[in-house]
C-alpha cells in the first residue's frame, strides 16, 4: 500500500499512514479551513487498509490542538477502525497529550465513550 | 480649516481609543474580514504575546483554542449589512485581560431569521453542567455532519466546555433584517 506522509503546517497535522512499516499517527494542529478537503485522501486510504489490515494497529494521535470540525472527523476516522476490529483484528488507540492539558485528556475519553475500541493514554511533557 | 478640524478630532478619537484600551487591558483588536489567514495570524500573534506574559499553559491553551472556535464562527457564519459583499464574513474581534480572566469578545452581523435558532443554542448550551455539554458534544458529534460551510454544530459547545464559564451574549438590531451579535467568552485564570 502507498505510504501518506503529510508536513504539518499552522493549521493542518501531520500524518503519517504506513502500513509496511506499521506507522500510523497524526499529530500537531489541525484547523484547517476546508477539513473535508484535507481529510478526504486519509479517509481514502483508511478504506482501503481496512480491506486488508495488520493484524495489529496502533494508531497514535498526538495533537496539541484540534477545532471542533476536526473533531467529528477524528471520530469519523475512529468509526472506520472501530469496524476494523469488528472484523476480528487487533487495534489500539495510544492517545498523547500535554500533561497539563486536561482538556486533551478529555477528549479522548470522549471518544473511547463513543467506540469500541482500546484507548491508551500517554502524557508528554514539552 | 474644516480639514484640520477633522484632522484633530480624529486625533483625539485614536488618543481616546488608546486610553479605552489601555484601560480595560484590551491587548488586541481586529474589525474587518475574517478568513483563515487572519484566523492564524491573530492565534499566532496571541500565542505569542501570552507566552511572554508569566501565564499557565492551560490558559495560554484555552485562550488559543476558545479564540479559533470564534474566529472560524465569523469565517463560517457572519452575514453581511448589504447584499453586495455578501460572501464578505466581516466581524470584530478582542482580547481583554482582566485581573482574574479573559475576555474573548467577538461581534458580527446576523440576519434577523437566524436570531431565534441561535438564541436556543445558546440558552441550551448555558443550561448545561460540564458532563451535560460533554453528553451535548458527543452527541452532535455522532449524529451531525459537517455543512458546506464547514462547520460540525460543536463551537459554542466547545466553547462553554473548555471555558467552563457562561457564554453571554447580546442581540442589537440593526434594521428589519439584521441584527448585531456580541458573544463575550471568559476563561478565568485561576482554576
Amino acid at each position: 500500500m502507498e505510504v501518506i506522509n503529510i508536513q504539518g503546517t499552522d493549521d493542518t497535522p501531520n500524518v503519517i499512514l504506513d502500513k509496511d512499516n506499521n506507522k500510523f499517527e497524526i499529530s500537531g494542529r489541525s484547523l484547517p479551513e476546508d477539513v473535508n478537503m484535507f481529510y478526504e485522501p486519509i479517509m481514502n486510504w483508511i478504506d482501503g487498509y481496512s480491506e486488508a489490515p495488520n493484524e495489529k494497529t496502533e494508531f497514535n494521535f498526538k495533537l496539541e490542538y484540534f477545532n471542533t470540525a476536526s473533531s467529528k472527523i477524528i471520530l469519523d476516522i475512529l468509526l472506520k477502525f472501530e469496524e476494523i476490529v469488528e472484523n476480528g483484528n487487533d487495534v489500539t488507540i495510544k492517545w498523547h497529550y500535554h500533561e497539563e492539558e486536561e482538556d486533551m485528556l478529555e477528549a479522548g475519553e470522549e471518544y473511547a465513550d463513543i467506540v469500541e475500541i482500546p484507548f491508551e493514554y500517554e502524557a508528554y511533557t514539552d | 480649516m474644516g480639514n484640520s478640524q477633522e484632522n484633530h478630532s480624529f486625533l483625539d478619537f485614536a488618543y481616546q481609543l488608546y486610553r479605552t484600551m489601555k484601560t480595560n487591558e484590551i491587548s488586541l483588536v481586529y474589525e474587518g474580514e475574517v478568513t483563515q489567514e487572519i484566523t492564524k495570524t491573530f492565534t499566532s500573534l496571541t500565542e505569542k504575546s501570552l507566552a511572554k506574559s508569566e501565564e499557565s499553559n492551560a490558559v495560554q491553551r484555552k485562550v488559543f483554542n476558545v479564540m479559533v472556535e470564534c474566529l472560524q464562527n465569523i469565517s463560517k457564519h457572519a452575514d453581511s449589512l448589504s447584499d453586495e459583499d455578501e460572501n464578505e464574513r466581516r466581524g470584530i474581534v478582542m482580547v481583554s485581560r482582566g485581573d482574574d480572566c479573559y475576555n474573548i469578545i467577538t461581534g458580527n452581523v446576523i440576519k434577523n431569521e437566524k436570531v431565534p435558532g441561535l438564541r436556543e443554542n445558546l440558552e441550551q448550551v448555558n443550561s448545561l453542567d460540564k458532563k451535560g455539554l460533554s453528553e451535548l458534544y458527543k452527541t452532535q458529534m455522532r449524529d451531525g455532519r459537517i455543512s458546506d460551510k464547514g462547520g460540525a454544530g460543536l463551537g459554542l459547545i466547545d466553547i462553554a466546555k473548555k471555558t467552563g464559564s457562561e457564554l453571554t451574549y447580546q442581540f442589537k438590531k440593526i434594521s428589519d433584517e439584521v441584527s448585531f451579535f456580541i458573544l463575550t467568552s471568559t476563561i478565568r485564570r485561576n482554576n
